[in-house]
């Protein structure tokens, strides 16, 4: 019998039974809540009269539509009042079903998935689940984490499981070095255009090889966020000093002797050498480039030291007629360079891209310069409040706000552009987030999906820029 | 959740692959605390020509004519043929909320993404998968005014030629959509099964329930 894989360790330990229609039932060990898909659920245990199944499996806090600016009037800086009621609603089904929220004005209030691995609440060999595709960014600690609807929400709630079919093992193997200037965004975006944005739909994916384990845990989080964004809703990353280093200290985290036993299970959590995958992609850390998407989906990207593609150049119909229909929406024309692409705003934020990690990076783009005249409005949102905390300790919030960047609260703001963040009808965003679907940062917006150190360049001189020429 | 046997129903055609949830039901929308009230905003920006939100009717919007939903041949449509991947990107149940809500029961496919598919099955929308070839067969069939029957107990879609395709469905799905039973009441009849499992992952990794009970 051939070893198991990280996946399949995680999965069996965490299975409460097989049904004899072949489903299973999973146990979750930790639910993220937000207030944009939870209501209908917690509403849906009040009717029901059904308790939380565990309250201390959860955690909460508003992150999809809070205002970034003027946070500091908290409930009332929230002029859309039908954003507010949400916001609210969030509040008082915490309150009334005693599950610890971090509140609007708490200095730990973030986007989930920046917020649970910063407060150790994320745990190594985990099931977590939150509604939300991007849950899968936690899998950089080696949890299974996943997004599920509202009705799954509700049933986690009140049973503490999942209802599940296995998924099957997705080995991305990555050898060798990334170059300078090149990051781990660069890296999940180019290898979502080899496998298509459902290329591992049914797979769980773990990442694998030596640029995976040269990674910091929050290039990690970078990879396994987009994981969705290739079809699969799960991405992993095997336990490493790296994660335990990051893990340890942190305040959810286990001390003293239980911290011990939990780093000894923690170590377990890699794939055996004789585990065998059912689909492989491998590639080289040292030919990836700065990417930059072009059309409406995480696919449709290139290196930015190349040419927008002819729709004509694509083999399948369907796939020739999605490019021909995304440069239309996009008002891109085959064959211009990349870096001719000119910017109206910028935006560096997202549970993809907003770490201590991303706002450096970017930070280093941006110092002693200014921002383009043409560009209208660069954000910098960082993923929690004691991000931007740090960030602000570490000098770099004045970096951008000397260099003309908006220095905001932390949210999902821009990303999808549910709170005031947008883009106007027809503008170009260089943004950090994951997804380029039409109108995803505003009605009839253009997304370019980049990495940190790219946006900023590119606010800088106003459109795409190679930053190996920059380093 | 509504059960689903069988329905018979006009086909309307959306010819585009990697259709997401952000366009079958934008933002704007999700902010709503309800279940109910997405049907008018279906499509939202391929419907209609102007910008929508929260609260609008569709008769204050400018209507898009050229997009399949609107054409006149399409009107009263309940199965929504579809291309590869649809339903990929965000986790929103909305979508489905708002394809039932504006009378869809069926949505047909080569291929959906995880966890929209996986979202029909909790509100009783049936997606079914059938193979490229033959969905576009249908694609150009729908032109002219197409009507599928759908069986689910059979796993058949029938054309009234007296076409018939098999489509596959895990048992399980097949079972819960045909009662449309109730997920949480099945899985808290399980509850001595979940306790003794709990109680056990607990004194196996004691530090998962550091947070409390």
């Amino acid at each position: 019998m051939s070893g198991q894989t990280l996946y399949d360790k995680i999965w069996a330990a965490h299975l409460v039974g097989e049904r004899q229609d072949g489903n299973s039932l999973l146990y979750i060990d930790l639910q993220l809540l937000h207030e944009v898909t939870s209501p209908q659920a917690f509403e849906g245990l009040t009717i029901n009269k059904r308790p939380l199944w565990r309250v201390g499996a959860n955690l909460a806090t508003p992150d999809h539509n809070v205002p970034t600016d003027k946070r500091e009037l908290g409930f009332d800086g929230i002029t859309d009042t039908v954003a507010l009621e949400q916001v609210l609603t969030l509040d008082k089904n915490c309150k009334a079903f005693g599950v610890e929220q971090f509140e609007i004005l708490d200095p730990r209030q973030g986007i989930v998935h920046v917020v649970g691995p910063e407060q150790g609440a994320t745990m190594p060999g985990m099931t977590i689940v939150c509604g939300d595709s991007h849950t899968s960014t936690h899998g950089a600690f080696a949890a299974l984490a996943q997004g599920i609807g509202t009705s799954e929400v509700e049933h986690v709630m009140a049973t503490q499981c999942l209802v599940q079919n296995k998924a099957k093992n997705f080995a991305v193997v990555v050898e060798g070095q990334l170059q300078p200037g090149v990051t781990a965004k660069d890296l999940i975006l180019t290898i979502i255009g080899r496998l298509g944005t459902a290329g591992a739909t049914g797979h769980t994916i773990e990442y694998q090889g030596s640029a995976i384990r040269a990674l910091s845990m929050e290039g990690r989080m970078t990879l396994c966020n987009m994981s969705i964004e290739a079809g699969a809703r799960a991405g992993l990353v095997a336990v490493d000093d790296t994660t335990i280093d990051y893990v340890r200290g942190r305040p959810f985290a286990p001390t003293g002797d239980l911290w011990d036993a939990a780093e000894a299970h923690w170590r377990t959590l890699v794939s055996d050498d004789d585990a065998v995958f059912d689909a492989e992609l491998r590639l080289v850390a040292d030919d990836v480039v700065p990417q930059v998407s072009w059309g409406t989906s995480p696919e449709m990207v290139t290196g930015v030291d190349s040419t927008v593609p002819d729709p004509a150049s694509f083999d399948d119909p369907v796939q020739r007629e999605g490019a021909t229909h995304a440069l239309e929406y996009m008002d891109l024309t085959p064959g211009t360079r990349i870096q001719d692409i000119k910017l109206d705003r910028i935006f560096i934020g997202s549970c993809t891209n907003a770490r201590i990690e991303d706002m450096r990076a970017a930070a280093a783009m941006v110092k002693g310069r200014r921002v383009a005249a043409n560009v209208k409005e660069a954000l910098v949102v960082p993923g929690s409040g004691l991000v931007k905390q740090q960030a602000e300790d570490e000098g770099l919030a004045q970096v951008f706000i000397d260099a003309g960047f908006q220095w905001r609260a932390a949210g999902c703001s821009m990303c999808l552009a549910m709170n005031p963040d947008k883009l106007g009808p027809g503008e170009h965003c260089a943004s950090t987030s994951n997804r380029n679907f039409e109108g995803r940062q505003g009605y009839a917006s253009r997304t370019h999906l980049v990495s940190p150190a790219t946006a900023a360049a590119a606010a800088i001189a106003g459109h795409f820029v190679d930053i190996r020429e920059w380093l | 959740m509504e059960a689903f046997m069988t329905h018979d129903g006009l086909v309307a055609p959306l010819d585009r692959v990697n259709v997401d949830t952000d366009q079958i039901i934008p933002k704007q929308y999700l902010k709503s605390i309800k279940r109910t009230g997405f049907g008018d905003y279906l499509f939202d920006a391929w419907r209609f020509l102007d910008e929508g939100d929260i609260g609008m009717t569709p008769n204050e919007r400018r209507i898009n004519h050229e997009f399949a939903l609107n054409q006149p041949a399409y009107q009263g449509a309940s199965v929504l043929l579809a291309r590869d991947n649809f339903g990929c990107g965000s986790s929103r149940e909305h979508a489905v909320w708002a394809l039932q809500e504006f009378g869809f029961r069926a949505v047909i496919a080569p291929s959906f993404a995880d966890i929209f598919y996986g979202n029909c099955f909790k509100n009783g929308l049936l997606p079914i998968v059938l193979e490229e070839n033959i969905v576009s067969d249908l694609f150009s069939r729908a032109a002219t005014g197409l009507n599928l029957a759908i069986d689910l107990e059979a796993q058949t879609v029938r054309t009234a030629d007296g076409d018939v395709y098999p489509f596959e469905i895990d048992p399980g799905l097949k079972t819960k959509m045909l009662t449309g039973m109730d997920d949480i009441a099945m899985t808290l009849a399980e509850r001595n099964l979940i306790e003794t499992f709990e109680r056990g992952h607990r004194a196996a990794q004691p530090w998962l329930f550091l947070r409390g009970n």
